[in-house]
């Protein structure tokens, strides 16, 4: 992974000290609460529900064991014992102190961590695949490209006070684990016609109140012009996007008004001042970057079929929580941060400590989040897989859930976040109490349920095949459901069923829901090919037929 | 009391006035407005004293361009701790537009924002009286840069060191 030099230490070190001079500044009653809300905020601290709440950036989502036990210290000295990974691979505690979240960033600095520009109106955490550099699929490994974002990105003088928050998603596999078309701009590594390296560009995607998927403003960028491509893209915006309705700040409104084709105009002329500047990556830089991510010293194995004659525990959590390696003998190992009862994304201080041991001793010392808020150890021998699993199941964390019905993105919610309308960690317990039969589940196959409590749409619920948004009805907690929605290459947005249902009714509406599919399915037909073929009228008119019970 | 400012890294008594401040200082450098000079470009001209115009968030850089001669000072507008479109202008005006003046920055500017303003290119600042003599910190908080830029207003220059940037370092 990448290493900082003296340069990025430097520069964490300073961003340490610019934020206790600013927080001293505000304690001592200098700033006033509104000229440090926009600091704090540029440094991933709201002011939430209970306590301020501080997001910590996980670039691209890649983790060392090292770092992982800092923030299993940080969890432990300066919280309540756990934190929360996000849906854009970031980690979020929920109850620091204010006068202490200096030290916390000091600790991070330490090991080449901060929260820089994990909120504000700036350019956020780039994200990527989870399975980067280890998928058989893969193009090229997009981790180098993510780093050179990350630092152009840092601390940019010029887009550091943007109309609002922007976030960019690479990937290099044509299966998209990224979400990439639902972020501000997603870079699809491709190549051209004659296989020269380079990039498509989209921008316009994203969440939210409007949700929209990205469209193509450049379908083939010479690689060496990555970032005065980006840099012409934001410059667009920086000075297009609007500044009066914060609704309708986002670049995917200025690409809708301005229509595709007439932003990418404005996009291409403004390019022409830029591309030919210092911007340029030249190939030694792009080799330089690379030799942070080669391949770590795999070791010459056959494949093997660790599950044969096992149990049938064993043999389901291989199945569902261990995937592909491009390297024989090896398998990529889901931790499943879903476990019935527990909020989803949630680890405790214990587990980090843990699985930084377990990527040490059955890895390279590395540990990923995925965007579907699960960890992932990368680099797992096959023949060593059962013994992982007996240790991860005790402690909590082999849920064999992955990818199915239970495995649900969900945020913080009305429990922790002063935005949400609903609660959300109560609905996916509830969808847990529900489904608990992994006959059932397993039966039904790959389904995400994607659950937000509220229309900031961070459990991104438009793209699940099953989404569960929360709403205030007078004052209480109702949700609203959509169907058919997806995140990958295919991305599309779902389609609400019908009028919201109150709390209690939520999983016996996704039972009658799920009731359609097994009925209606051909063989082998997952959930969402079944919405998209039926389209939303058996499903509507199967759970409104006869009331729910109250 | 006359207006103090930070040029060039040193606290100074603002030379320059604003049409609404020129009454009693005829001779003295003055900043119109974009409106006032495309109205009355003439009047301007003929008082013969360095001329500066305003710009406005909404407006576009190269609006200026036809004029950009006329002008030895720029004052890009500030009207809340969110607006960010005068960081472009500034990097346009000096990267695309070749502009050698002053750039300063106006409206709300805070020590916390010097940093970003002085790497796009603004070499002045109109802080509050409050602000002014602490502010000068604010160009030493960080000695690295990820990017290149036009850094005149800072009293030592930060090239890019960002690993993907680094034909820049190289030309050094």
């Amino acid at each position: 992974m990448y290493r900082y030099d003296i340069t990025d230490k430097t520069l964490v070190r300073q961003r340490v000290a610019q934020f206790r001079d600013q927080t001293q500044r505000f304690l001592k009653g200098a700033l006033s609460e509104e000229e440090f809300r926009h600091l704090r905020l540029r440094n991933g601290l709201y002011i939430q529900r209970h306590a301020p709440m501080l997001r910590i950036a996980i670039p691209y989502g890649l983790l060392s064991a090292a770092q992982l036990r800092t923030l299993a210290k940080i969890a432990r000295t300066y919280d309540r014992g756990y934190g929360h990974f996000t849906t854009r691979q970031n980690l979020q505690f929920n109850w620091p102190k204010l006068e202490q979240v200096p030290d916390i960033l000091a600790e991070l600095a330490e090991v080449e961590m901060h929260a820089i520009q994990t909120s504000g109106n700036c350019i956020r955490n780039t994200t990527s695949d989870h399975l980067a550099g280890i998928t058989p699929d893969e193009l090229e490994d997009p981790r180098p490209w993510c780093e050179i974002i990350r630092q152009w990105s840092t601390f940019h003088p010029e887009f550091s006070y943007l109309p609002r928050k922007f976030k960019i998603a690479v990937t290099g596999a044509p299966q998209d684990r990224a979400a990439s078309l639902v972020h501000d701009i997603g870079v699809h590594i491709v190549r051209g016609l004659n296989g020269e390296p380079g990039f498509e560009i989209l921008a316009g995607g994203g969440l939210g109140r409007t949700p929209i998927i990205g469209q193509v403003v450049r379908s083939f960028l010479p690689r060496e012009h990555l970032l005065s491509y980006l840099e012409a893209i934001l410059r667009v915006y920086n000075l297009e996007g609007r500044r009066d309705n914060l609704q309708k700040a986002r670049i995917k409104i200025l690409v809708r008004s301005l229509g595709i084709q007439e932003f990418t105009r404005r996009v291409e002329a403004e390019w022409e001042t830029l591309r030919d500047s210092v911007l340029r990556v030249d190939a030694v830089q792009i080799e330089r970057m690379r030799g942070f991510f080669k391949p770590p010293a795999y070791r010459a194995l056959p494949n093997l079929t660790p599950d044969a004659g096992k149990e049938t525990a064993f043999r389901a959590w291989y199945r569902y929580n261990t995937t592909a390696h491009k390297v024989d003998g090896y398998r990529a190992v889901f931790v499943s941060l879903k476990k019935p009862g527990v909020a989803p994304g949630d680890a405790t201080d214990a587990q980090m400590d843990l699985i930084a041991d377990l990527a040490e001793r059955y890895g390279f010392g590395e540990v990923r989040v995925t965007h579907t808020q699960n960890l992932l150890l990368p680099d797992v021998e096959q023949g060593k897989a059962y013994e992982l699993w007996q240790t991860l199941e005790r402690a909590g964390l082999a849920t064999p859930n992955i990818g199915t019905l239970t495995d649900i993105i969900c945020c913080p919610g009305l429990d922790f976040c002063s935005l949400a309308n609903a609660g959300s960690i109560d609905v996916a317990k509830l969808i847990n109490e529900r489904f608990d039969d992994y006959d059932y589940i397993y039966d039904l196959g790959e389904i995400d349920v994607k659950m937000s409590g509220c229309m900031n749409a961070c459990g991104h619920h438009h793209v699940g095949n099953i989404g569960i948004l929360g709403v205030d009805k007078g004052g209480e907690e109702w949700y609203q459901i959509t169907i058919g929605g997806a995140a990958g290459a295919d991305a599309s947005l779902g389609t609400v069923i019908g009028p919201s249902v109150p709390k209690k009714q939520v999983a016996e509406t996704i039972e009658r829901l799920l009731e359609v599919y097994v009925e209606q399915r051909s063989s082998e037909e997952r959930f969402l090919d079944c919405v998209r073929r039926l389209g939303i009228k058996p499903f509507k008119e199967r759970v409104y037929a006869a009331p729910i019970a109250a | 009391m006359q207006r103090r400012l930070l040029r060039d890294g040193q606290i100074v008594l603002d030379d320059w006035r604003y049409v609404a401040e020129a009454a009693a200082d005829p001779s003295a450098p003055l900043i119109v407005t974009l409106d006032q000079w495309r109205l009355e470009s003439d009047t301007w001209l003929a008082r013969g004293s360095p001329l500066g115009v305003v710009l406005s968030p909404e407006h576009h850089a190269e609006q200026l361009a036809p004029d950009l001669a006329h002008f030895a000072l720029i004052a890009a507008q500030f009207p809340g701790p969110s607006e960010g479109r005068g960081y472009t202008q500034a990097r346009q005006l000096r990267e695309h537009w070749n502009f050698k003046g002053e750039l300063r920055a106006t409206g709300y500017v805070r020590r916390d924002q010097l940093f970003f303003m002085a790497r796009c290119g603004f070499n002045s600042f109109e802080l509050p009286e409050t602000d002014i003599e602490d502010a000068y910190s604010a160009f030493s908080t960080f000695t690295a840069a990820y990017q290149p830029s036009n850094d005149l207003g800072l009293p030592h220059k930060l090239r890019a060191v960002s690993s993907a940037v680094t034909a820049y370092r190289a030309q050094e």
